[in-house]
């Protein structure tokens, strides 16, 4: 049963054809990653699930309902949630406000004026957003300032602000990019467990060592086309993934 | 139920700011501002201020043409005293309502739009405004002579409950007790605490916290399944009937209406109020307004005559020099005072003076020992601003 289904996508910049008619089944429960050489059309592809590109042609399916002509809020309130590639995060705000705003946006909705009870009285989304700073390793950082944090630091905050809303799907565009390998791997096992909840997850990954100790499933993306797509080690020993992609070298 | 929701901070600063407003006339004698017009002013400003605030110290969208609400209610109000009746309740009520949906208006339009941009279409609104006020609605806003009272307007609620002026103009009056001097104080003082404590209940709420999200990463709000859109608008709105009710209060100190409470210059006013004070911070607007219009208070009223007499220790050819010197920032110009004080304040204080009163607290703090600090309530701005 797929929960996201991608037919014959076609997205275009001037001259360019940055997405060739791209087909995809992300399969609910699973975790899938997109690989591909730079310039391919990964984050492309993921800017046409969450509303920030609108594909010329194709259809965007997400249980049920098209993804495609509404707005990016109404998207993550159907349960899409992305983390990007830079860190977006509410930098002037402390840690454990950017994690309850996505908290209250999941429980009042895209807008609700409550100005008479205060945030003190929201024991309920304070201590959900304790929690999940709790399990991305940043608690004691909670009343700092986001803005001042690491890059890492900021990553797994934008994992915490997602995850706090318990997506039905969660995209990530590269999630490790620029960590040291010790901050990758718990970075790994972070996701690994988000996994074994039953989030649904995209990944966008140059890092092989994350995408073989995560991906269930793996589509490899080449000059805005699928060019070959299934289990971690039928990937691995594609000759045309090695081709494109890795330049021959041999995994 | 509505206490419980208030922190125990929250409440004592609540306190500490009414019953430094309601002492108002008393701790404010010894500078010279313990009279009531000027007191008046400063409660009605500080409305303003407060308002502006909730837009533009939370939101961060600056907007240039606030007095355009100010003026709408101004007008409002001399109408309702007119039409209805000389109590300033249904005045300042109708006041606010009709800021409020001008703000509407104009908040649709330009809050699609953002930065300078929507800093120049708010700038551009209130212009028109301004002059549409002295050209094509004179009808209405009676154009350069201003909106004013007459013996003969109709007064309708008035007239059916009896109440009979005379031959005197009448004057506006809270159920028989007159709107001038200090009953206008303390009604505007209550008021401008019922909007202290509103725009407290915001800044503390889920809903200022999206206000600040807003200005902090609208995008970021976007992709977390918040639509920013009617919270800016809902945050112009509130502003624009704060400036509303401060404006119909101004009618209500003194029944008159004109186009020039609409300039620019007017917008811009607020814009300093805000910033000198600490915009982001729940007191400071308040103490902009104050420190703003105490000064031009101040540094108006002084001619040549009282700078002679402040320089006559020194020889007179020096005399003569200081005189014409320090006479360019005093009377008229004033303002090149307030521009000085503003470069001053931006360059040393970019938090204003709230920032300038936190510094000093921890200064001394720190030379106490850092013992009493934490017995201060807590004026700093709302703590997950960060104090900066």
């Amino acid at each position: 049963m797929s929960l996201l289904s991608v037919e014959n996508v076609n997205k275009s910049f001037g001259g360019l054809k940055a997405l060739d008619n791209v087909n995809l089944e992300i399969a609910a429960g699973t975790v899938h990653a997109i690989i591909g050489p730079n310039g391919a059309g990964k984050s492309t592809l993921l800017n046409c699930f969450v509303g920030r590109l609108e594909p010329d042609t194709g259809s965007v399916m997400f249980d049920g309902q098209s993804l495609l002509r509404i707005d990016p809020h109404e998207i993550n309130q159907a349960g899409v949630s992305r983390v990007f590639q830079t860190p977006e995060i509410f930098g002037d705000l402390t840690l454990l406000e950017n994690v309850m705003i996505p908290a209250f946006a999941k429980r009042d909705g895209a807008f609700t004026m409550n100005v008479w009870r205060g945030v003190a009285l929201e024991s309920d989304v304070r201590a959900k957003a304790m929690d999940m700073l709790a399990d991305v390793g940043l608690s004691t950082k909670a009343q700092d300032i986001a803005g001042q944090l690491s890059r890492g630091d900021k990553r797994r905050l934008e994992l915490a602000m997602c995850l706090v809303q318990e997506p039905k799907l969660l995209l990530l565009d590269e999630p490790t990019a620029g960590m040291a390998r010790a901050d990758t791997n718990n970075t790994i096992d972070l996701m690994k467990r988000i996994a074994a909840r039953g989030v649904t997850m995209v990944v966008i990954e140059h890092d092989m060592h994350v995408v073989f100790s995560l991906a269930e499933k793996i589509s490899v993306l080449a000059q805005g086309t699928v060019i070959a797509e299934g289990l971690p080690q039928d990937i691995k020993g594609d000759p045309r993934v090695q081709e494109a992609y890795l330049g021959g070298a041999h995994l | 139920m509505r206490n419980s929701s208030m922190s125990k901070n929250d409440l004592i600063l609540l306190f500490c700011f009414s019953a430094a407003i309601l002492a108002g006339p008393i701790i404010l004698a010894p500078i010279g501002a313990g009279y009531p017009d000027l007191l008046q002013k400063f409660a009605i400003f500080g409305i303003f201020a407060l308002g502006f605030n909730i837009l533009f110290g939370l939101t961060g969208y600056l907007s240039f043409g606030h007095a355009a609400f100010l003026g709408a209610g101004s007008y409002t109000a001399v109408w309702t005293f007119k039409l209805l009746s000389m109590n300033p309740l249904p005045a300042i009520l109708l006041a606010t309502l009709m800021g409020g949906l001008f703000a509407a208006l104009i908040g649709f339009i330009c809050l699609r739009r953002s930065g300078i941009y929507f800093s120049i279409l708010t700038l551009a609104f209130a212009q028109m405004s301004y002059n549409l006020a002295y050209s094509v609605l004179t009808p209405i806003t009676n154009g350069e002579t201003g909106l004013q009272l007459r013996q003969a307007d109709p007064r309708i609620l008035d007239a059916a409950l009896g109440r009979d002026y005379g031959a005197v103009l009448p004057s506006s009056d809270f159920f028989g007790i007159d709107m001038t001097g200090y009953p206008g104080f303390y009604f505007c003082a209550v008021i401008l605490i019922a909007c202290f404590f509103f725009s407290m209940r915001i800044f503390r709420s889920p809903f200022g916290m999206m206000l600040r999200a807003v200005k902090s990463n609208q995008n970021r709000m976007n992709y977390t399944g918040l639509n920013t859109r009617p919270y800016a608008l809902a945050a112009f709105i509130i502003s624009g009937m704060y400036a509303g009710l401060a404006g119909g209060l101004l009618a209500v100190t003194d029944p008159l209406a004109g186009a020039e409470r609409m300039q620019w210059t007017a917008s811009g006013e607020v814009v300093l109020m805000t910033i000198l004070g600490g915009s982001g911070t729940l007191l400071g607007p308040v103490i902009g307004a104050g420190a703003i219009k105490y000064f031009e208070n101040i540094f108006s009223s002084f001619n040549e005559g009282i700078l002679m007499k402040a320089f006559d220790f020194l020889p007179e050819s020096l005399q003569h020099i200081m005189v014409s010197i320090s006479s360019l920032f005093v009377g008229e110009g004033w303002h090149l005072t307030l521009g000085a004080l503003f470069m001053l304040i931006v360059i040393f204080l970019p938090g204003g003076l709230m920032e300038g009163f936190n510094r000093l607290r921890t200064w001394l703090g720190n030379r106490t020992g850092g013992g009493d600090g934490g017995a201060v309530p807590d004026t700093a701005p709302a703590p997950s601003v960060g104090g900066d």
